[in-house]
């Protein structure tokens, strides 16, 4: 690695708010490898950063819970102070930004006109489409027409939740507002779908960044969502799969099994149809904060089909039926008896036998000859 | 050692006609053992993951060592127990307990995967895992042998302080004064050692759990163990004492054998008594009259040592020498097969595993005691181990 460039403006930056240069590639290391990219791309976000080439990220908030943004705020690896300070440019956050009415839309206009065809639009919330979208306004703006304006000069278009991803609960039966996921409004678009609910903020930092860094996307499945989190299924991965395997289910919250952490298929766990990394990439490094990992069966939120819709205790097919590999073969012969060996054997015992047996006879002889 | 025993080595030429068939026999299973050491464990064995242990592990290493308890039992009843009349065996035991360790630890260098890594036992004792039954069985093994050869050492050292000038000589000038003086820890670390390492090849297989059959397996392993090698120890001095007086024409110690037969006929039938109750106690006595291969086994050991046990304390055989040749060969038959049966016909690693060792394995066996006999004819030529031809009453 380089010498610090202490006079490089960036440098003195960091000298400004207390930071080593040191710190700062620390950070975006350990950002780099919590998203699941090579330790060496943390060292390029902050060479990039360091001569001021963040990308500017335009955050849309529509029919949501803002729980992504909750979750997102409270990752330690990068935490949001250093992704939004460091890693970076957030211009537009409604919650997040202390600006509001007037001053908020005019920063949202002025990003967009500096930043034309290069920003990241992130987009979280379903869109309401009945009523031509009445039912979601800001700024006397429909969701409809500020997703087309915003996310048509964007660089990159990132659904972060189940609800832009597909359209999450304002979708559910009945729907009153015809809500709807943001590719379905931006059709022909590619719009990476990071569903979840709320999505696993890792996954949203690995597609920023690597965009941010790269100016590339990450490879994606039909659904839009990237295959590096979404590419297995749950129970691939799952801790407690032994237990499958093995029979050992849950029947009952609160039985002996579930005290013994067996699986909860049987209490409808979607994990066997459900993509996603939660079981390898914890929420906010907390290791076993997810569903299953409390003792509670996977309930699909990445999947439009499961999500929402099928019941919570309703059990689910197996997607991917996999036997077990540790199972030994039903009869499988280990080694063989030669009859040559048991031959010589016998002859060696044999041997041994009459030898032991024509020395007692001398030696009574003998005896008898003493006397 | 003291100096009121008579210990001459034996005359005549080393190369009879006996030395060169087994140096015949040990000349080709070297041939087999540089086969073992080039191509692999694979090659010359009929291991498997089942049965990591074979015949080497269960006869060589595990019988091996209780065969050469010898020097163990005598020493115990010696030192512990002040029986001083039976000091003239000691050093022929001792013998054979060096030699009997010593091929040991040749057949666990066939044995083991990497021998060539067996060196960073010793030599590493901040990485040893103290709650390895097996850690314990080597370094008490490896111990023990060093021990066993010290204790010996007297021996050599009369010789040498006798011959010419040179190197022996001063070699033994220097170390037997210090040998002598601490014969005593050296005793007592001898009788701590083999307790310890004894037991321990009981627990390796209690360790095995339910993988060995309900007739060996029981708490009481270690203990059984340890009682056994006693009972093997005394029998093998018999049986030596018996053969080398009339191989080499030395006056038998019928009188004191036979005294020594109550002691081991009594130690073999407290062992049979033990077991036989606590598979009683265990409620495992159903499993003795089923028809398997494993109740055979434990009724021909069994027979062998109750018949062995009860001929050593009936005066009518434990009184000739065909007595008690006949008694301590069945109490050293009954031994081994009970070393073997635990360690492999007991041992069920599961379904559809075989194992009978191959005719290399066999060989290789007999070779490595093959070679123990020709140290063994060697040493008692060269170095004064047996007791006199001339009674030390007479000599002295």
């Amino acid at each position: 690695m380089d010498s610090p460039k202490r006079n490089e403006p960036r440098s003195k930056l960091f000298e400004d708010r207390g930071v080593d240069r040191r710190d700062f590639i620390r950070v975006c290391t350990m950002a780099a490898v919590a998203v699941g990219l090579p330790a060496s791309v943390g060292v390029k976000w902050a060479e990039a950063a360091a001569k001021g080439l963040k990308p500017s990220v335009i955050w849309l908030h529509f029919q949501e819970c803002t729980g992504c943004t909750e979750s997102l705020l409270r990752t330690s690896h990068p935490a949001l102070a250093e992704l939004i300070l460091d890693l970076v440019s957030l211009d537009y956050h409604e919650t997040l930004f202390a600006a509001a009415g007037y001053q908020i839309e005019d920063a949202l206009k002025s990003a967009m006109a500096a930043n034309a065809g290069k920003y990241i639009c992130v987009v979280e919330g379903a869109i309401p489409t009945k009523d031509k979208g009445i039912y979601c306004k800001i700024g006397g703006r429909t969701a409809i027409d500020i997703l087309n304006d915003v996310a048509g000069k964007a660089g990159a278009i990132i659904a972060i939740g189940s609800c832009a991803s597909f359209g999450g609960i304002p979708a559910a039966d009945p729907n009153p507002t015809g809500a709807t996921g943001a590719p379905q409004i931006l059709a022909g678009k590619t719009v990476v779908t990071l569903p979840g609910c709320p999505a696993n903020p890792y996954n949203f930092l690995g597609t920023a960044l690597q965009y941010a860094t790269f100016g590339t996307l990450p490879a994606l499945d039909d659904k839009g969502r990237p295959r590096f989190a979404y590419g297995r299924v749950i129970h691939e991965d799952c801790p407690r799969r032994p237990h499958f395997d093995a029979g050992q289910f849950v029947q009952q919250f609160g039985d002996e099994g579930h005290r013994n952490g067996w699986c909860l298929y049987k209490m409808g766990c979607k994990g066997p149809v459900t993509h996603a990394n939660c079981s390898l990439q914890p929420f906010c490094e907390v290791p076993g904060a997810w569903p299953i990992g409390i003792g509670h069966p996977c309930f699909g939120c990445t999947e439009q089909a499961t999500a929402f819709r099928i019941p919570l205790h309703t059990t689910v097919e197996i997607e991917h039926p996999t036997p077990p590999d540790t199972y030994p073969p039903i009869k499988a012969d280990h080694g063989r008896i030669s009859p040559v060996a048991a031959g010589v054997g016998g002859l060696i015992a044999g041997a041994l036998v009459g030898a032991g047996v024509v020395a007692s006879r001398k030696l009574a002889a003998e005896a008898e000859k003493e006397e | 050692m003291s100096a009121h025993d008579r210990h001459e080595a034996v005359a005549g030429p080393i190369w009879t006609p006996f030395f060169k068939v087994v140096a015949l026999i040990v000349g080709i299973t070297v041939v087999l053992m540089a086969r073992r050491f080039t191509l692999g464990l694979g090659s010359s064995t009929a291991l498997s993951d089942g049965y990591p242990w074979g015949l080497w592990i269960a006869f060589d290493v595990v019988t091996g060592t209780a065969l050469g308890c010898g020097g163990y039992a005598m020493a115990l009843l010696v030192y512990i127990f002040n029986r001083g009349k039976y000091h003239p065996m000691v050093r022929p035991a001792l013998l054979t307990s060096a030699l009997g360790y010593t091929t040991a630890a040749v057949a666990i260098h066939l044995d083991v995967g990497r021998p060539l890594y067996l060196y960073k036992i010793p030599v590493s004792p901040m990485w040893w895992n103290l709650n390895s039954a097996l850690l314990e069985v080597a370094v008490c093994v490896m111990t023990y042998i060093v021990v066993l050869w010290l204790e010996i050492s007297p021996a050599f050292f009369e010789k040498w302080e006798r011959g010419p000038d040179g190197f022996f000589k001063k070699l033994a000038n220097t170390f037997h004064p210090i040998i002598d003086k601490i014969m005593v820890p050296l005793m007592a670390l001898g009788l701590l050692l083999p307790t310890m390492h004894q037991s321990s090849l009981g627990a390796l297989m209690l360790l095995g759990g339910k993988k060995v059959h309900g007739l060996w397996h029981t708490p009481l392993l270690p203990g059984l163990y340890l009682l056994s090698c006693v009972g093997m120890g005394y029998a093998v001095v018999a049986f030596e004492s018996i053969l080398s007086s009339r191989t080499y024409k030395r006056p038998r110690e019928t009188r004191m054998l036979a005294s020594l037969a109550g002691v081991t006929g009594w130690v073999v039938l407290i062992f049979s008594g033990i077991r036989l109750v606590d598979i009683v106690l265990r409620g495992k006595a159903a499993l003795i009259f089923q028809p398997t291969i494993q109740s055979l086994f434990f009724l021909v050991e069994m027979a062998a040592f109750v018949v062995g046990g009860l001929m050593l304390v009936m005066p009518a055989f434990r009184n000739t020498a065909a007595g008690q040749f006949q008694s301590a060969m069945l109490v050293i038959f009954a031994g081994t097969l009970y070393r073997i049966d635990t360690y492999l016909v007991a041992y069920n690693p599961g379904p559809n595993w075989h194992y009978f060792p191959s005719v290399p394995e066999m060989l290789i066996t007999v070779g490595v005691i093959g070679l123990e006999i020709l140290a063994y004819v060697v040493i008692v030529k060269t170095f004064p181990i047996l007791r006199g031809a001339t009674p030390a009453q007479a000599a002295s």
